[in-house]
């Protein structure tokens, strides 16, 4: 027999889910809904406080068995305790905070950034080997043009048809094709949204 | 509030009436149906292949929610990876590796953590249940993808489950399920995730392939019956589209 917290869990989560969605439509409710999405907006920062701790406990069990890339574990924890303390101190907005930001976060994230530009191209070659066929060829050749036209080549400068050819695709196929998957996109989330509410999905446990 | 927005707001109730009343009418007539006449999806088919290898091999399927929340347009997709990890946590609750969840945000991972409580709950094997398989990764694109790496190197995983709210940093997890020679099913809800994903992932799931996730994973009547009525509506939408530019093409709009 299932605990009459899920049941309750549920009521909370249909009633709550409903007042907002009838709150977009009906001025009246507007004032409740910004309320709940508020609350929800505190919610989330309580949860990120879990996650954060949930974190460090996956990282403080890593370094406990002793295995391979437990040093990388003590390093977060290390880098963590730094940033709090630092942050603490200096405020989020203080020099020493925003130091710490730009010469660790931004220089990591950079160089993930361009790791991925070479990940993508090698994506690409494998592409041509896992699913050779005339929409992978059109995929690669479409990449290719957009590229070639975005870019200015060495030693000739940009080309203006390539440029044009380039207009055209971003402007006309690929907007086309976006706002194709997008409306996919929409429905889907509409459909998802109405399981929670009807209680047919419930992520929150039941 | 002017007659704009009030045509806008009464179109917009009517549009979710008629939503619901076709996932009830798909629902009623359609219960002994289930997935048999929706069309292929390679995706899910592998999909549900690799998660019983997985349990056989005693390896290990990892689910990776995105960075989107619950509030705002991408708690669809989110709302949708968490189901298919409901789906997955049962079907694998009886492997020694059980499956493990990582994400960008704070509220997806406590979610995962609660959803795979209950799908162990519900198969009673609740013993299992590990809170440190349900990970915050990281909070901004490329600190997730760099927490969420390693679950993918390191934790003999077999089959990598990307669905969620990704950018184009998608590209950096999928090359690391490439390197381990394990299956990449993967959709976003993000056009540049999308993009990266038609050339980098396995299987990649395109646009709407993301949210019928439930249904084609046997998550119940009620996921087919949103499913059909999800293509009721696409139909209606492009109808209603090519009525619009054609309106607009004979000068009535």
């Amino acid at each position: 027999m299932k605990s009459p917290f899920l049941l309750i869990n549920a009521l909370i989560a249909i009633v709550t889910g409903v007042v907002v969605l009838v709150g977009y439509f009906v001025p009246q409710l507007a004032g409740i809904r910004e309320l709940l999405l508020q609350w929800a907006v505190i919610l989330a920062a309580f949860a990120l406080l879990v996650g954060v701790v949930n974190l460090l406990m996956v990282h403080l069990k890593k370094m406990g068995k002793v295995k391979k890339g437990g040093i990388y574990s003590l390093i977060l924890w290390v880098a963590f305790f730094i940033t709090v303390g630092v942050v603490a101190l200096d405020g989020p907005d203080g020099s020493k905070s925003v130091l710490l930001f730009d010469i660790i976060q931004i220089p990591v994230e950079a160089s993930l950034m361009a790791l991925l530009a070479v990940t993508l191209a090698v994506a690409s070659i494998r592409l041509l080997r896992r699913r050779a066929g005339l929409f992978t060829y059109i995929f690669i050749g479409t990449a290719l043009l957009v590229l070639l036209g975005t870019a200015p080549l060495y030693g000739i400068g940009e080309i203006s048809f390539l440029g044009q050819v380039r207009t055209w695709i971003t402007g006309v196929l690929s907007v086309a094709g976006a706002r194709g998957i997008l409306l996919g996109v929409a429905l889907g989330t509409v459909a998802t949204g109405i399981r929670v509410l009807m209680g047919v999905d419930r992520p929150y446990g039941g | 509030m002017n007659w704009l927005e009030a045509i806008g707001s009464v179109m917009g109730i009517i549009f979710i009436l008629v939503f619901v009343g076709l996932m009830v009418l798909f629902f009623a007539t359609g219960r002994g149906r289930t997935v048999r006449n929706l069309r292929d999806i390679p995706a899910y088919t592998r999909l549900r292949r690799s998660v019983g290898l997985a349990v056989e091999a005693g390896t290990r399927v990892h689910v990776s929610l995105g960075r989107g929340g619950l509030v705002g347009l991408p708690a669809g997709s989110a709302l949708v990876g968490l189901s298919i990890l409901d789906r997955i946590s049962r079907a694998a609750s009886s492997s020694d590796r059980p499956p493990v969840a990582t994400s960008g945000e704070g509220v997806l991972a406590v979610l995962s953590q609660d959803v795979m409580r209950t799908a162990y709950r519900n198969v009673n094997t609740e013993e299992q249940y590990d809170p440190g398989a349900g990970r915050l990764s990281g909070l901004t694109p490329f600190s997730y993808v760099a927490g969420a790496i390693p679950v993918i190197l390191d934790e003999q995983v077999s089959t990598n489950v990307l669905v969620g709210n990704f950018g184009s940093e998608v590209g950096l997890l999928t090359e690391a399920s490439e390197q381990k020679e394990s299956l990449t099913v993967a959709g976003t809800d993000q056009i540049s995730g999308q993009a990266v994903l038609v050339a980098a992932a396995q299987e990649p799931l395109i646009g709407e392939e993301v949210y019928a996730g439930g249904a084609y994973l046997g998550a119940g009547a009620f996921h087919v019956a949103s499913l059909r009525a999800q293509d009721v509506l696409r139909w209606v939408l492009i109808a209603v589209i090519l009525l619009g530019a054609f309106a607009k093409l004979v000068g009535l709009l």
